[in-house]
């Protein structure tokens, strides 16, 4: 039984930062488990640039993101496992992992789960039609093209306009494909406008809002895509079907938090995030459990999942020092999330644990132009700010003060909400 | 003449109206911040992008190597670029940084790789 003051589970963008964070925070017998054969986690796969504006203050590529972490943990000295993929976890924080040197038992002092998260797949959809060669997920895709250095197909419709869907139309274009549309059920995309812009607009590919597939043609490989306009309930209207050949369909349809490993371990998960549910350190219902980056919630920075894993790095390293105060006792303040705001990250924070402030980060379910974003504590409002425009794509923050609390003791509750 | 484009400053994605004269930019209706209409000034004047791509890598467990524009290229010259690309294998070491094609399209911009080998 190898024992670690702080495992940490995954080496992508979360991970690498968690464990930064918890080796600088004072903690020397780190250990990060990583299931592929490098570290940098899908960021090997992103070679669009864009990353690192918060971080870096300049515009890096996916891999050049991941390399500037993994040179820190290079020379920091911090310890990984590649190659190795981690089969369960128990409450009492033991850690089974799978190598080619045979099964692993770990007993950790403090976990951080940092696992990312996973493509909705074709059969989340209810997609009628055939099940041909030619289906997959934007990522997947994105893998084929970037890391393997093959091409999925030739003529390409992306169904959701996720970024990663964006982004792969123009890959394809660039790789010779011709992609003939992206079709987005939701009168808006999610995408970011920079890569409406910068992927479809440069490239004259059309985007088809309040559009779906309502039918996936060929055998053995996909010869086509029906396609209608939705109503406002997104159901297809009848007579408005178009027939669009095509050998390759890629989906862009939304991220899952891939938890199965949360599960093994009794961790409580969100409804509304598919990740856990974590109070002002990100730490679970599980004590000594942390959870962090897209297993946490899905962002869409990564700037900002670092920034927040390092945070848990710090945290479970105060953990193992046993310098925080327990959830046991149920000191936590419980943040609401209503009118629009589908959730917050924490759920609850326990003022005792707030050193300065807290970032509060939400999402809203609709786009909302010139409203306010106010922050309730118990039924007073002490926070509202005037946003010209919140979309379901963007994820918000509002940052609680620990003198906030000192100006409400006993607060049960904090709402976030939208306000005209 | 009259060009519509969509500002990327911010999610607001506000609809501009620009108006060119020889080729200067004399009005821009439609933003509603600066910010709009700096972005529509050099998006109607000298749209820039940075390019990225991957190359076959020999001598590597990698398949491929990812590679960009060292700086930000016309946008007119993005397809060129990339067609360019084509028929070029890198050898591995390579570091991330290193120059993979000089001077691409003779623009003089290189092509730089962006991951280190393995």
């Amino acid at each position: 039984m190898m024992k670690i003051d702080v495992a940490i589970i995954g080496g992508g963008p979360a991970g690498l930062a968690a464990a930064i964070g918890a080796r600088r925070a004072g903690i020397q017998n780190v250990l990060i488990l990583e299931r592929e054969a490098y570290l940098g986690g899908i960021l090997n796969q992103c070679i669009h640039n864009g990353f690192g504006l918060h971080t870096f203050k300049e515009e890096l590529t996916g891999p050049e993101y991941a390399e500037r972490y993994v040179l820190q943990i290079e020379e920091m000295g911090i310890p990984y496992m590649l190659n190795t993929m981690v089969l369960n976890i128990t409450r009492d924080k033991k850690i089974t992992a799978a190598n080619s040197g045979g099964l692993l038992e770990i007993e950790a002092g403090a976990v951080i789960l940092a696992m990312g998260c996973r493509e909705r797949p074709r059969g989340a959809l209810n997609i009628p039609g055939t099940r041909p060669v030619g289906v997959y997920t934007a990522g997947t895709a994105q893998k084929y093209v970037n890391l393997d250095g093959y091409m999925p197909g030739k003529e390409v419709v992306v169904l959701g306009s996720g970024d990663i869907g964006l982004i792969m139309a123009r890959r394809l274009t660039f790789e010779g494909a011709k992609v003939r549309a992206v079709i987005e059920l939701m009168p808006y995309s999610g995408g970011l406008k920079r890569n409406i812009v910068q992927c479809l607009d440069d490239y004259g590919i059309p985007l088809k809002l309040s559009h779906t597939v309502t039918e996936i043609k060929g055998a053995p490989r996909l010869a086509g895509v029906t396609v209608a306009q939705v109503d406002e309930n997104r159901k297809p209207i009848p007579g408005t079907e178009e027939y669009i050949p095509c050998d390759t369909l890629l989906l862009s349809v939304g991220l899952i938090p891939e938890n199965e490993l949360s599960k093994s371990a009794d961790v409580l998960l969100s409804d509304i995030t598919g990740g856990a549910v974590v109070n002002e350190r990100l730490e679970t219902n599980v004590e000594g459990i942390f959870s962090c980056g897209n297993v946490l919630h899905v962002h869409d920075l990564v700037d900002f999942v670092s920034e927040e894993s390092e945070r848990a790095g710090e945290n479970a390293a105060q953990y193992v020092r046993g310098e925080h105060l327990s959830n046991k006792d149920g000191g936590g303040v419980r943040l609401l999330a209503t009118n629009g705001v589908r959730y917050t990250v924490p759920f609850t924070i326990d003022p005792r644990n707030v050193k300065d402030k807290v970032d509060v980060r939400f999402r809203v379910d609709n786009v909302y132009r010139d409203k306010y974003v106010s922050v309730y504590f118990g039924d007073e409002r002490e926070q509202r700010r005037r946003r010209m425009i919140l979309t379901p794509g963007e994820m918000e923050t509002v940052v609680i003060k620990k003198e906030m609390f000192l100006k409400y003791p006993g607060v049960k509750t904090i709402t976030v909400t939208i306000e005209e | 003449m009259q060009k519509e484009i969509i500002c990327i400053s911010c999610p607001m994605g506000c609809r501009m109206s620009v108006t060119l004269d020889a080729g200067k930019v004399s009005q821009v209706t439609g933003a509603t911040c600066k910010k709009g209409v700096d972005y529509a000034e050099l998006e109607c004047t000298n749209p820039m992008r940075i390019v990225t791509s991957t190359v076959p890598l020999s001598g590597s467990p990698l398949n491929t190597l990812p590679v960009k524009t060292q700086h930000a290229i016309p946008k007119d010259k993005i397809m060129d670029c990339v067609r360019s690309l084509k028929g070029i294998t890198a050898k591995a070491p390579v570091a991330a940084g290193d120059i993979i094609v000089e001077n691409v399209c003779g623009i003089g911009v290189n092509i730089v790789a962006t991951r280190s080998s393995v």
